[in-house]
């Protein structure tokens, strides 16, 4: 059994999908069932890692058992799709499983009042079939499929209140900025195979020869994966999609973005990891780009009146970080000494920080979803008054506003310092920026904080009580992560951070199947 | 001989700028809708035209006779599955796109991209 976990891990959340719309007008049987699948799923991706840190990469042919041997010719190429989990892999695969595990719970009682449950839960676990698909593949057009099961069902999902114009505006502004991106993927992929003939990541990246052709391919791959994890200047769909969404799909919606920020380090590091001159452009302009999408997603949240587009912009402010801890990395990836020095470190802050900000964002999103839930708006001048009615939520919240600005001892804390204390030995003028737009962040959640829970009662919230307990348990999950990962922060580098990081540097290894070619 | 050769190629990247172009110029959301597509139809075909060796035997094995074993002589198999996968997604996008095209029509009157802007800021 525990051969085929890569497999069972898509298997489940997909078997799970199709059996959900059954429970037809049973809604509270459907969101159960989704809780079971996506709990059994959150189990197979925590033993998977397991099993990746404890006996290497893991590779799963489909209709095969090795990926050398395919034909009875001795014809030694990889025809068959075949995945393959690394330490970055099984690092992204934890954080979708847990996170549609935490939404589904949150979506429990969040959405007792909307209609058409059994669909919105075959979606949500669809997105997370597609999420964990698309970071186990070693397939570049199994990516390209996955890629596109993630963006129908998250668009479809945004767009779940069909009784509001404005969430089928966002949805399909989300679903033509995916569709673009993903056809510009398979653009490249045909490029790709048009030149070596095949599919296969890792053999692809042993041929690779960098022409021009190849770089058109870097190029759309980039831009493609870019404008699907939200990076200036592509990042106008993010605010719209996270802010109309149920706030049940925040946490899975989050980690499909980061899904495309992971493709876009896999096809820098291993795709095009041996080509030693250009990369470094590639990893400045990464850095820029991560600079610049910090700094502005920050001034954009620092004026929103919205509690959720104001934390929908942070979410795509705190991208900059990821870009610019691991563009750090890839821009001295050929500088072995300069690696070593300070490349890992930047590049361990980066990945860090992406499970980081996916536990502490989706906790901010988490209240502000509760928020809506007691007060029905979203308007931060309406609220007022609501830290004595709401203890726990208030509690959530200040835990997830502390750790995104990055006060210890809360995880954000952890990762923004490692890539503070790396990018600066770099150039000390982009982690001046990352600084300033720490202390923004800080400043735009004491906004939130000072306008909803603190002020004196107001009188139409008189009547108002804590959110019920499933809302609780899912925001208390991750709050108890959100200290957990801060005080222990040695321990989840050395456990799921670093061998993500090393799987990232070393694309030798993923290139010969981690010892089988 | 070297343009009718690449002449699919031709039509690819035409079709990709009229895509483009229909995409950032038009106002419309179903022409919106039809740009993507047409985007897609240029990938496809894109797709398609890789593999495809003049005068070689269709990819169908237990029909084919015995020099097709030879180098360039069947069309590539993978790209017409890849091709295949990629219309059915396709068709999926689509359906969602303008389903999502009459719930904006409904609730906002109108299917101009200058109109459908609550959400901002």
């Amino acid at each position: 059994m525990i051969e085929h976990l890569p497999a069972l891990v898509i298997a489940i959340p997909l078997f799970g999908a199709f059996i959900t719309p059954l429970f037809r007008k049973r809604y509270n049987l459907a969101a159960l069932w989704a809780i079971l699948i996506s709990g059994l799923t959150l189990v197979l991706v925590l033993l998977l890692e397991y099993q990746v840190l404890t006996k290497g990469m893991m590779i799963y042919v489909f209709g095969a058992d090795k990926p050398t041997l395919v034909l009875p010719s001795g014809y030694r190429v990889p025809i068959r799709i075949m995945f393959q989990v690394d330490g970055i892999g099984a690092f992204m695969a934890i954080s979708a499983g847990l996170m549609s595990f935490v939404g589904a719970v949150y979506s429990y009682s969040h959405l007792q009042k909307e209609t058409g449950l059994e669909k919105y839960y075959t979606l949500l676990l669809l997105l997370t079939a597609g999420i964990l698909g698309m970071v186990l593949t070693g397939d570049l057009f199994n990516l390209f499929v996955f890629l596109e099961i993630a963006s129908i069902a998250g668009s479809a999902l945004v767009g779940f209140r069909n009784y509001r114009g404005e969430a089928s505006e966002a949805g399909i502004k989300y679903l033509i900025v995916s569709s673009v991106a993903s056809l510009m993927v398979l653009f490249a992929v045909g490029i790709l195979y048009g030149q070596y003939g095949h599919l296969n990541l890792a053999y692809l990246s042993k041929q690779i020869t960098f022409n021009p052709l190849d770089m058109i391919a870097l190029g759309l791959l980039f831009t493609s994966f870019a404008m699907k994890c939200g990076s200036v200047p592509m990042h106008y769909w993010v605010p719209d999609a996270y802010t109309e969404v149920p706030s049940g799909i925040n946490p899975p919606l989050l980690v499909s973005t980061y899904a495309s920020l992971y493709a876009l380090f896999r096809v820098s590091f291993t795709l095009f990891g041996k080509i030693t001159i250009d990369m470094a452009t590639v990893g400045w302009i990464m850095s820029i780009l991560g600079v610049l999408t910090m700094f502005i997603g920050v001034t954009m949240a620092l004026v929103q009146k919205d509690v959720k587009r104001l934390m929908s912009y942070h979410a795509i402010s705190q991208t900059g970080y990821m870009l610019l801890g691991v563009g750090v990395g890839l821009t001295v990836f050929h500088d072995k000494q300069a690696l070593i020095e300070f490349g890992r470190t930047a590049m361990a802050g980066g990945v860090f920080h992406i499970i980081n900000h996916i536990i502490y964002k989706s906790l901010l999103l988490l209240t502000a979803g509760a928020l809506f839930y007691v007060t029905g708006t979203r308007n931060l001048n309406e609220m007022g008054g609501l830290a004595r009615k709401m203890p726990i939520t208030t509690i959530s919240f200040m835990v997830g506003a502390a750790a995104i600005s990055g006060i210890p001892p809360f995880n954000g804390f952890a990762s923004k310092f490692l890539i503070y204390e790396a990018v600066y030995k770099l150039n000390p003028l982009l982690a001046i920026f990352a600084m300033v737009t720490s202390i923004l962040t800080l400043a735009s959640f004491v906004k939130v904080f000072a306008s909803a829970f603190l002020g004196p009662p107001l009188e139409k919230y008189e009547k108002v009580r804590e959110v019920p307990k499933p809302m609780i348990v899912a925001m208390v999950i991750l709050a108890a992560l959100c200290v957990l990962f801060g005080l222990f922060p040695d321990f989840v580098l050395d456990k799921i951070v670093y061998p993500a990081v090393d799987a990232l540097i070393n694309f030798i290894q993923y290139q010969s199947w981690g010892g089988l070619a | 001989m070297n343009v009718l050769t690449n002449f699919p190629f031709i039509v690819v990247a035409l079709l990709l700028a009229i895509g483009f172009y229909t995409i950032g110029f038009k106002k419309n959301l179903i022409k919106i809708v039809i740009g993507i597509e047409i985007i897609e139809g240029a990938v496809n075909l894109f797709l398609v035209a890789l593999g495809y060796v003049k005068g070689a035997y269709v990819p169908i094995y237990t029909l084919a006779p015995k020099e097709a074993a030879e180098v360039n002589k069947m069309v590539l198999p993978t790209p017409q599955a890849l091709t295949l996968t990629s219309i059915v997604i396709g068709v999926a996008v689509t359906a969602l796109m303008l389903a999502f095209a009459v719930n904006i029509y409904r609730h906002y009157g109108t299917l101009d991209v200058r109109n459908i802007r609550r959400l901002r800021g």
